[in-house]
């Protein structure tokens, strides 16, 4: 006779081994590797909540010290490998395969381990992909994971930085995996609930917040002129004439330099209320100004950002908040509206290729995809409908029945022609395929899939690959925007000329943008204190990035 | 530092009258450009003072498509060049065009 529990039974013998370590849910970190020691099993799938920004740092740091006799070959399942601990476990032999989405800070160190074959790879995933995973193939046996605060219930507040947090539960619990929480304290009353207590197993307190990195914040101060000269064609040429309302943007300089200039250069065209008015979004403190000159009507986050607390909490028709005021961000959600719900994706990227393939991948160092590549393409299961949408779908298919015909989001690529370190970012070759060769992966890894993406914008002007007709066309699009990197130099004049007639390229000067706007002070903001200074001093920027 | 001339043309002569204009900044990363006027209508004379040695294909790119997208005719430039990449050098001349155009 068939045991149709084994999965409930298994969890309740490691809750059952746990409890002789925990009082009630709750664990002394002093027991909490030899807890671990008791709750884990060789083999198992482990999900160690590291995400985009906040780390179970505590988690972490204990689970590399278990004993590796006991616990080995676990199977690591977490979006994000950020902490160098995330990386020890392989190293003392406590974890050997590893599925993730990002790896940012550990990109050289993690490609150097999976070369020396310490680390066996599933997958690099987008976000979404790997949560959907949790649910299918991936589910993890235990998930170590991250709040703000737990009641003495269990039940747990995870603060804005709520993230990946309810999507990691929702699997492992449901699907009658363990999860232990380490939060910063343990209080008698919740500011809210983000997580119910019955699918919390154990609690650790770690006495102190968890570990979080403030990643979406970009200094107005290094914002070039070539980038606002960008920022404008983009402004002037794709969001103006496709009406964009519903968007992401992506993290870089390129696209906080647009947010800074709506104010300034997009008030100037009379677009504000036409534009940019709803978001799938970090809360970036570069779009302060634009929020309080009236641009945005509402943005829903992925994560948070740290200093944004207190602002967020102040302009509650604009962020998703909670009833205690603060934020309530939630990665899979976001990933998803940011698929289904955006019209354009913008974003900049480290290499293009001539088939409009783009990757982040440079070197040696394989620094996973994060969510770009969900936001970077085209949900082909979307049926509503928007005006850029149709008319981005005519202009791919204009031929086509219009009743039949699917629209398209507009997928953007933005970025200098040279990157830092006089990096061109146009390539014949992307070093992806280098890297995909020296660990013999069966996919390269491409960002951004050249049918996926519409426009190209740099300092020399906006490619549109959706008017390209054939290969040539679109080799020569790119060709026409990748100014006096070798790929550029290598144009066949005539035929951007020609291309250019047709609008398939467009220059700062078929635009009739003045390159004397092109100057610092368009920008809304000109340094981070320019943007506490626009909230009402409501944003409270990290100390490194105080220097006045 | 490395001395480049390029005498350019024909050009479209230079629109408006203010008789020079000077834009940017000798910075890393960044470079001075002085346009005067003199020369003959259709011509160009670009002289580029760079730290920069080996590049002289890439400036003759850069001036090369300048004369030929701008008005740059009877201009006199001069660059002094604090190893700026070839997108800020066109950006820098397309901005010194449009201040000569514009009254003083």
């Amino acid at each position: 006779m068939r045991d149709w529990n084994a999965k409930g039974r298994d969890r309740q013998a490691r809750r059952e081994a746990g409890g002789r370590l925990a009082a009630g849910k709750f664990i002394e970190p002093s027991k909490l590797v030899a807890f671990l020691e008791a709750v884990l099993k060789p083999g198992d799938r482990v999900c160690l909540e590291g995400d985009n920004q906040k780390q179970a740092d505590l988690l972490a740091k204990a689970l590399c010290k278990v004993d590796p006799s006991k616990i080995h070959d676990l199977h690591m399942v977490q979006s994000g490998v950020v902490l160098p601990e995330h990386l020890d476990l392989f190293e003392v032999g406590i974890a050997c395969r590893l599925d993730f989405s990002y790896s940012g800070p550990q990109s050289a160190r993690i490609a150097r381990m999976m070369f020396g074959g310490q680390i066996e790879l599933g997958a690099v995933h987008t976000y979404l992909e790997l949560f959907a995973r949790y649910f299918i193939d991936l589910t993890p046996q235990v998930a170590l994971i991250a709040a703000v605060s737990a009641d003495r219930a269990g039940n747990l507040y995870t603060g804005p930085n709520t993230e990946d947090t309810p999507t990691i539960v929702e699997a492992t619990s449901f699907g009658k995996g363990l999860v232990i929480a380490q939060v910063g304290e343990i209080v008698d009353q919740l500011p809210r609930v983000d997580i119910p207590a019955d699918q919390v197993h154990f609690v650790v307190d770690a006495g102190r917040p968890f570990f979080v990195e403030p990643l979406f914040t970009r200094d107005p101060a290094a914002i070039t002129e070539t980038q606002i000269l960008t920022a404008m064609l983009a402004i002037k040429g794709l969001y103006a004439p496709y009406g964009v309302r519903r968007l992401n943007h992506g993290i870089g300089f390129n696209t906080a330099a647009i947010e800074l200039l709506l104010p300034t250069f997009g008030e100037r065209l009379g677009l504000r209320g036409k534009l940019c008015t709803h978001w799938a979004l970090n809360p970036h403190p570069t779009l302060i100004p634009a929020i309080e000159s009236g641009w945005v009507e509402q943005i829903h986050c992925f994560g948070s950002e740290v200093g944004m607390e207190d602002y967020v909490r102040a302009r509650p028709d604009i962020f998703f908040t909670g009833p205690d005021g603060s934020l309530r961000s939630n990665r899979a959600f976001c990933q998803t509206a940011g698929l289904y719900a955006c019209d354009m994706f913008i974003g900049s990227t480290l290499q293009i290729d001539l088939s409009g393939h783009s990757s982040t991948v440079t070197g040696s160092r394989v620094a996973g995809f994060g969510g770009a590549p969900n936001m970077g393409s085209d949900a082909r299961g979307r049926r509503h409908s928007s005006d850029p949408w149709l008319r981005a779908g005519r202009e791919a298919d204009p031929e086509g029945n219009p009743a039949l015909r699917r629209g398209r989001k507009l997928v953007v690529q933005i970025g200098e022609t040279f990157g830092d370190g006089n990096a061109p970012t146009f390539v014949e070759r992307l070093s992806a395929l280098d890297l995909a060769d020296k660990l013999q992966l069966d996919l390269a890894p491409v960002m951004v899939y050249g049918d996926d993406v519409t426009h190209i914008v740099t300092e020399e002007g906006i490619a549109n690959l959706h008017l390209c007709r054939d290969k040539d066309e679109r080799e020569h699009a790119i060709r026409g925007v990748a100014g006096y990197t070798e790929v550029g130099r290598a144009r066949d004049r005539k035929m951007v000329e020609r291309l250019r007639e047709r609008k398939v390229i467009q220059c700062p000067e078929d635009l009739d943008i003045d390159p004397l706007d092109a100057d610092r002070s368009l920008l809304s903001a000109h340094s981070i204190k320019d943007l506490m200074l626009a909230s009402g001093g409501l944003y409270r920027p990290p100390s490194r990035f105080r220097n006045w | 530092m490395e001395n480049l001339r390029y005498e350019l043309g024909p050009t479209e002569p230079a629109r408006g009258n203010r008789p020079a204009a000077l834009v940017g900044v000798v910075a890393s990363g960044n470079l001075e450009v002085l346009l005067e006027r003199g020369e003959a209508r259709d011509r160009c004379i670009i002289d580029v003072a760079t730290p920069a040695h080996g590049f002289a294909d890439l400036w003759a790119a850069v001036t090369s498509d300048f004369v030929a997208r701008s008005a740059a005719g009877g201009l006199r430039i001069t660059i002094n060049d604090g190893g700026a990449r070839p997108d800020t050098v066109a950006l820098r001349l397309a901005q010194g065009i449009r201040l000569m155009e514009r009254p003083e």
